[in-house]
């Protein structure tokens, strides 16, 4: 059980009134007595403490700070006390919190929007800045390619591509059982269940495949180089970099871009394939398609174009969950919260110019031809 | 927040390590190392870089479990702790980490009154906006400086605000990281005076880490020396002299410990002149009159 502390107000020897303390003034035991003590408004002509036991700091100010405010002096002090009191007493009266500023709400919402419109002009040129420095990079990459890091390639490309092989071939796999059992259910309507592995082979090989894997890699990788490089720019790691003479669009930006971009279409493969497998599966017990027709029927159901539409596709939402990544990252400034938010803006923005990318080629692959 | 309240009968020696062994894989940083520290004084901790000075104090504050060995902070084993939450001491002391460990999302005061809200959640906003508020400025900030986020402060302030949170529930024990390191000359010696005037007047034990020559002889009271994987010596400066280990001789004669020497010398008699100037002009009146 805490001990905590007490004041009485008698009428004292001289008259007026005295406060007086009792137990122990400390951090432990002042909480419960402060907002009475702030109620008093009685004249108190002294405030004794004579009678406490131990004082501390918040002891002290709270007697100092009750003395300031009934002008009342304070008596009995032992000698600890009067040193606390001493020392807490350095600090003005002024008890007025100090806030960090903060506008009214009306003109909070406008500074928002305003703030919002200007840092969106601004980040667009950002990130045409970045585009620019990383077509640069390439550029003296391509003149002197000794300059290139192939180990971070290769390290990036078993981050970004092997290690990811379990996940993207299981969700996959699931996405094409349920892509062959749904779209059986309908097909079986106009007696038409053999088109199942049409319609399985030609979406996952021409969009499923590929976009599913790019949402992974976003939410995989893309999320990891801004936290890895906003992490970086925090510790000042990349200002380090840049004062050695290695260029950070070269030693980190690079390496990464160019792995994603190698790395989705060959995820994007092999997710088609863990599609067509789970879709053969689903078949093969519900259907009455053997799992073998299924696979060898998928080459003469699916046209070549479908497999380029994917491959094409590939590098493309590679190039873009890569550079929202590195982007985001390199934009960090403040604190560990900005990592966050900038982590999160990465992978939004990625997945959303995924799926904005990929209506823009759905319909340009069909108006080509590639119907 | 489990708190236990200080004991009104306070033991000795606030910490106690006997026989610790800390290990990292293979490469074994203490061993059979035992440290007693006083209460009420000032122990400075030096050892070169990787002798696991920082490793010592994590152990005592319970972030590193050791390999062996027993460890007592103001009377509860913290080696005996399963938790975090085991360690029911926590309120009674602050730790100043070496870069100031502010929570960078919280402005200055908020930072300082993380641990009054932790432990006293039953002091007004109103009370603890203010304890906040002195706590800062008697660790030498400007008032202006509660407002102000980790990111907007220079590295000594940073320490400054990661002393006043340290000191926010007013502890029997501290615990310093190279409080000084990073700091120029000028601001370094302020540091120093500020932590030797705490201490005096907060009645503080202090367990300090530190590089700094001339904070060990202005403001330590004994000096431990790690070294060897074990502290192989404690003592003040001059008892430290008196042994013959090289580490040790090396450390307090070098260029460096000779000029901090020098300066502290030179301090000290600066102050006797002072005070026997002082002395001349109060007895000179006395003098006139007879």
């Amino acid at each position: 059980m805490r001990a905590t502390a007490d004041f009485t107000t008698e009428p004292g020897a001289d008259g007026g009134l005295t406060l007086t303390f009792s137990g122990p003034l400390l951090v432990s035991s002042v909480g419960g007595v402060d907002h009475r003590l702030r109620a008093v408004s009685e004249a108190v002509t002294a405030i004794d403490l004579g009678q406490i036991g131990r004082i501390d700091t918040v002891g002290a100010w709270t007697a100092w700070s009750l003395s300031q405010r009934l002008g009342a002096p304070i008596v009995n002090a032992s000698t600890d006390a009067q040193r606390l009191i001493e020392a807490v007493s350095g600090s003005d009266s002024n008890t007025d919190r100090i806030e960090a500023p903060r506008l009214p709400l009306f003109e909070r919402v406008a500074a928002n929007v305003g703030d919002f419109v200007i840092g969106s002009g601004k980040g667009t040129l950002t990130v045409f800045g970045f585009l620019g420095q990383i077509i640069l990079a390439t550029g003296n990459l391509l003149r002197h390619p000794g300059r290139f890091r192939g180990n971070a390639l290769f390290h990036q490309m078993e981050l970004i591509g092997v290690n990811a092989l379990s996940i993207i071939g299981l969700m996959s796999f699931l996405v094409g059982i349920v892509i062959a059992q749904q779209g059986a259910v309908q097909l079986r309507q106009f007696g038409a269940e053999i088109l199942t592995v049409n319609l399985v082979g030609r979406i996952t090989l021409r969009e499923l495949g590929i976009l599913m894997t790019a949402i992974m890699v976003a939410g995989r990788s893309g999320s990891a180089f801004a936290a890895q490089l906003g992490t970086m720019k925090l510790t000042e790691e990349i200002d380090a970099m840049r004062t050695i003479g290695v260029s950070p669009i070269e030693a980190l930006v690079i390496p990464r871009l160019l792995a994603t971009m190698l790395m989705m279409p060959l995820l994007g493969v092999f997710g088609a394939a863990m599609g067509i497998i789970g879709g053969a599966f689903v078949s093969s017990l519900t259907l009455g398609i053997p799992f073998v027709a299924f696979l060898a029927r998928i080459p003469e159901v699916v046209p070549l174009y479908d497999v380029w539409v994917g491959l094409i596709k590939g590098p493309v939402f590679g190039l873009i969950v890569a550079t929202a990544g590195c982007f985001q990252g390199l934009q960090v400034k403040a604190d560990a919260e900005e990592v966050g938010t900038r982590t999160t803006a990465a992978v939004v923005l990625a997945i959303f110019m995924v799926i904005v990318l990929d209506a823009f080629f759905a319909v340009f692959f069909t108006e080509v031809g590639w119907g | 927040m489990s708190c236990a309240p200080a004991p009104d009968a306070p033991g000795d020696f606030p910490i106690r390590v006997r026989g610790l062994k800390n290990a990292f894989g293979d490469f074994v940083v203490h061993e059979h190392l035992d440290l007693d520290v006083r209460r009420g004084e000032i122990l400075g901790v030096v050892g070169g870089s990787g002798t696991g000075k920082s490793v010592l104090m994590r152990s005592i504050i319970g972030l590193q479990i050791p390999d062996e060995g027993k460890i007592e902070v103001l009377g509860s084993a913290i080696t005996d702790a399963r938790d975090d939450d085991d360690i029911d001491i926590r309120c009674r002391w602050g730790i100043l980490f070496q870069g100031g460990a502010l929570f960078s999302t919280l402005t200055v005061a908020e930072n300082v009154e993380v641990p009054l809200r932790e432990f006293y959640p039953e002091i007004d906003d109103q009370l603890r906006h203010e304890i906040a508020r002195y706590k800062v400025l008697l660790s030498g900030l400007p008032a202006d400086a509660t407002g102000k986020f980790p990111s907007e402060l220079s590295g000594g302030m940073r320490k400054r605000a990661g002393l006043a949170r340290a000191l926010a529930l007013d502890p029997e024990l501290l615990f310093l990281d190279e409080p000084t390191a990073g700091l120029d000359p000028i601001g370094a010696a302020a540091f120093d005076q500020l932590i030797l005037s705490l201490q005096q007047t907060l009645g503080l034990t202090v367990f300090l880490i530190t590089h700094d020559l001339d904070t060990l002889y202005e403001i330590c009271d004994r000096v431990a020396v790690i070294a060897d994987k074990r502290v192989i010596a404690v003592g003040t400066i001059p008892e430290l002299l008196a042994t013959d280990h090289p580490w040790i001789q090396e450390y307090f004669n070098g260029p460096r410990g000779r000029a901090a020497q020098n300066a502290q010398e030179r301090n000290a008699e600066l102050l006797h002149e002072a005070a026997a100037l002082a002395q001349d002009h109060t007895v000179a009146p006395a003098h006139g009159q007879a």
